[in-house]
């Protein structure tokens, strides 16, 4: 049988590994190290450079050179959040690329390469040929980036067998010698780009998952980002006639590499001289840096993984003292504030027996070697990270599978016609735990087709699975033949909210005669979908509206009613029209009552 | 229990996870209940450490690591089946999930039942309402908001404690539930303390859930 072989798809580096007779191993690179920098570069003419010989480009060529491409995975642009990038970010179709000169490369490509590079390097070393993997990711990670992942290790050649949560790896690469235990842990997760915090149980092989939480931009990248602004701080203070210069890219990689380099060191030393040798001119640039400035900067970043970790311990009904021990991995796991902190949240000190870098790709080895048998004696039982969810009316979350259920799941849900002879209705599907359906992933949507029977007639049963992976799979289910069919998931981008709005508007605009009778019923639809939901909102939030714009909404109702009674499509549509305009003050009144409402749950 | 056919080598199984002849895993029927799929008998009491160790021994069965390489058939019947063993665990871990699932399975002549909370509960809430209404209305920090915020943390803990109460009765109608089940009697008397009980339990467990919400909206306020 082909080996598979476990891959960490790192923010910041990235490791292979394989089963050997038993035991995981992880293997060189071409250079000769396990860590391999997830950088690529991409020179004018030629193949791109990757890992090492690629970070040596970093800070000459750094326009051309991708880093941290991670943070980018299934996010769509506007989603980057504070992130900013000596490359150029750009938005193409609604769809997130990088610019590199006049050629464009999304983040999935970028991954593919570090991919491909893994699997040559790891052939050679074992000289046969790989084709199966299993790859990690954030255990935060959503639907959309766990597919990003997945359709990365493909593209690389990669069957891809499992994406596994990295902190569940870590746990395996834990428990592996301790099958005997009966043990609850917390795996505190701080990589270069992502935070995660899982909490499992361990008890004679099994390895379950009782919760899990994070953010995935939370890392050391933040910490560097920070560090660099202080220091270009105290650069302008003591040449403030300069201060034009450090935007200049190749500055700001330089600086970017000194930060990184003495963050690293400042785990070990008190305090680094920096310097800056030729600055600009004859200018130079000497700063002793204190252990104590980078944890001023380190605090507060650190902190906000405290709420992450009271909250994964809530769901998972345990408090610190039920927690045999508390694992550290990743990276920034080495800085000693880290260790401080968690040992604060925790209330002991954390188990440092795992090399922070190396576990999660021990872990992917692991599981690797559970599904190809060579391991028998554990069963990993993981839970989706987030809430699964559709929108429904008034622009709340429905949720349909809660966060932290045991995978694989299923669940159904039936649909059913809102008014007479509605022929389809279009479901988006979400995942996050806010209310109000705008502020959680939009996942994508799909379309139900009903047959033209009398309101609440047609029943259309939907399922939603995760699988194993994490990734969800949308079927419908035909009542009548038991048949499901698989349903893709349009992207929200490919079916944006003015798309499917422009698309009625000009169906009902071009209407034909034979058409009417659809455009009646689409346009009704709209009025049947309005007219409870304001009355609905004016129960509960009615009692803030002034007499007036009462009357103002009362006259409008009663113009939308007349209308359907007179069959007159376009008077319907204007009144239709007229009534959602003058109802957008009630919505923003609705959103107002579910903002605060969540807020007092929040609190309490 | 069911005799069906193995689908790959077509010879009879009866209700076993694997068929004996070809040892391929074969799928929990959509009829199996929850109890069924875990082994276990409709008891309202189990043991949680029974129950995990079961659901383990299953999850080592089913779950979809295990079939990565086998065929498609197998790989999509693991999903199927540890997707439903793991619905069926949730359930039943929790005692109230389990009493209100094995309410909908046991139902017949009491499902039409749509308890509505005793008089005097439903009165103590209405003034429970009207009061934190007030209390929302009201300045927190002033003399009359603590004093009703002093109110509402009484009335909470009345609530809790009738919860309590509710839970001890559950237990005891489990218990004779498990008993009766147990006594496995098919006489006239035996069915009508069968309808009594479950029609006693499912009242109950409104009520409990009624409490609930008023208790959670009175913890979210007062906090």
């Amino acid at each position: 049988m082909a080996r598979i072989v476990g891959i960490d798809l790192g923010t910041t580096n990235s490791l292979i590994g394989v089963m050997d007779s038993g035991f995981p191993i992880l293997l060189a690179d071409s250079e000769g190290f396990r860590l391999t920098p997830s950088i690529v570069h991409f020179p004018v003419s030629g193949e791109p450079l990757v890992g090492r010989p690629a970070g040596r480009m970093r800070a000459i060529s750094p326009e051309r050179t991708v880093f941290s491409v991670k943070r980018l995975m299934g996010v769509r642009p506007g989603e980057t959040g504070k992130d900013t990038f000596p490359f150029r970010v750009a938005d193409a179709q609604g769809k997130t690329t990088i610019v590199i000169g006049d050629h464009t490369v999304t983040p999935e490509e970028v991954s593919t390469i570090i991919l491909s590079k893994l699997k040559a390097d790891a052939e050679r070393s074992l000289g046969s040929s790989i084709d199966r993997a299993v790859i990690t990711v954030p255990a935060y990670f959503n639907d959309l980036q766990r597919q990003a992942t997945k359709r990365a290790g493909e593209a690389a050649g990669f069957a891809v067998e499992r994406i596994i949560n990295e902190p569940t790896a870590a746990a395996l690469a834990y428990g592996l010698d301790r099958l005997k235990d009966r043990a609850k842990i917390a795996v505190y997760d701080l990589g270069g780009g992502t935070f995660d915090i899982s909490i499992l149980e361990l008890n004679e092989g099994v390895f379950r998952v009782l919760s899990t939480n994070g953010n995935t931009r939370l890392g050391g990248d933040d910490i560097d980002r920070d560090l660099v602004r202080l220091l270009e701080e105290r650069i302008t203070a003591r040449y403030p006639e300069i201060r034009h210069e450090l935007k200049d890219p190749l500055f700001s990689a330089r600086l970017r590499e000194l930060a990184h380099d003495a963050k690293l060191r400042l785990s070990e030393e008190n305090g680094m001289q920096i310097e800056i040798p030729f600055l600009s001119g004859n200018r130079r640039f000497n700063y002793l840096l204190s252990r104590q400035e980078l944890e001023a900067i380190t605090r507060p970043i650190i902190r906000r993984t405290r709420s992450h970790c009271l909250r994964s311990m809530d769901d998972a009904k345990v408090a610190p003292r039920d927690l045999d021990e508390v694992i550290l991995v990743g990276g920034v796991t080495r800085m000693p504030i880290v260790r401080q902190l968690v040992a604060e949240i925790f209330q002991r000190l954390p188990n440092t027996s795992q090399n922070p870098d190396e576990a999660v790709a021990i872990g992917a080895t692991i599981q690797a070697g559970i599904i190809s048998g060579e391991i028998q004696s554990v069963v990993l039982l993981d839970v989706t990270p987030l809430s699964l969810g559709v929108e429904t009316f008034g622009g709340l979350m429905n949720v349909i599978i809660p966060r932290n259920t045991t995978i694989p799941c299923k669940a159904g849900e039936m649909f059913t016609n809102a008014v007479a002879y509605q022929r389809s209705m279009r479901i988006k599907v979400l995942q996050g735990e806010r209310e109000l359906a705008k502020d959680n992933w939009q996942l994508g949507s799909f379309e139900i087709e009903f047959a033209p029977v009398p309101k609440g007639v047609a029943r259309v049963g939907i399922q939603f699975e995760i699988d194993a992976n994490g990734i969800l799979h949308v079927l419908a289910r035909d009542i009548s033949t038991g048949q499901q069919t698989l349903l893709d998931l349009a992207s929200a981008v490919d079916v944006s909210d003015e798309a499917v709005e422009q698309m009625i508007a000009e169906s009902v605009d071009h209407a034909f005669e034979d058409m009417s009778e659809r455009v009646w019923t689409e346009t009704s639809i709209r009025s049947n979908e309005l007219l409870p939901a304001v009355k609905s909102a004016l129960t509960l939030v009615g009692d803030q509206l002034t007499q007036a714009d009462k009357q103002e909404i009362d006259a409008l109702v009663k113009a939308v009613n007349e209308a359907l009674d007179s069959k007159d499509i376009q008077r319907l549509k204007s009144a239709n029209a007229a009534l959602d305009q003058g109802t957008q003050h009630l919505a923003t009144l609705l959103i107002d009552r579910a903002m605060s409402e969540a807020e007092r749950r929040r609190a309490g | 229990m069911a005799r069906s056919m193995c689908w790959h080598c077509q010879s009879e199984v009866a209700g076993e996870y694997f068929c004996e002849r070809c040892v391929k895993v074969q799928p929990v029927s959509k009829e199996t209940d929850y109890f069924t799929c875990l082994g276990f008998p409709r008891r309202l009491t189990i043991d949680p450490t029974e129950l995990e160790a079961k659901f383990y021994e299953l999850s080592r069965a089913f779950h979809p690591d295990f079939y990565q390489n086998k065929s498609e058939t197998e790989q999509s019947i693991s999903l199927g089946n540890a997707a439903t063993l793991n619905t069926a665990y949730r359930t039943l871990r929790d005692p109230i999930q389990r009493a209100e699932y094995l309410l909908d399975l046991e139902a017949g002549a009491v499902k039409e039942i749509r308890p509505s909370p005793p008089a005097d509960l439903f009165e103590e809430i209405l003034a429970l309402q009207d009061t934190l209404e007030e209390y929302r209305a009201s300045d927190r920090a002033s003399p009359t908001g603590k004093q009703l915020r002093d109110k509402l943390h009484t009335e909470q803990q009345t609530l809790e404690q009738r919860k309590c109460d509710m839970e001890v009765q559950l237990k005891q109608l489990f218990f004779d539930w498990d008993a009766l089940q147990d006594r496995g009697e098919a006489t006239g008397e035996a069915r009508s303390e069968r309808d009594r009980l479950l029609k006693q339990m499912r009242e109950i467990l409104s009520n409990r859930s009624y409490v609930n919400h008023i208790v959670d909206d009175l913890v979210a306020t007062i906090g």
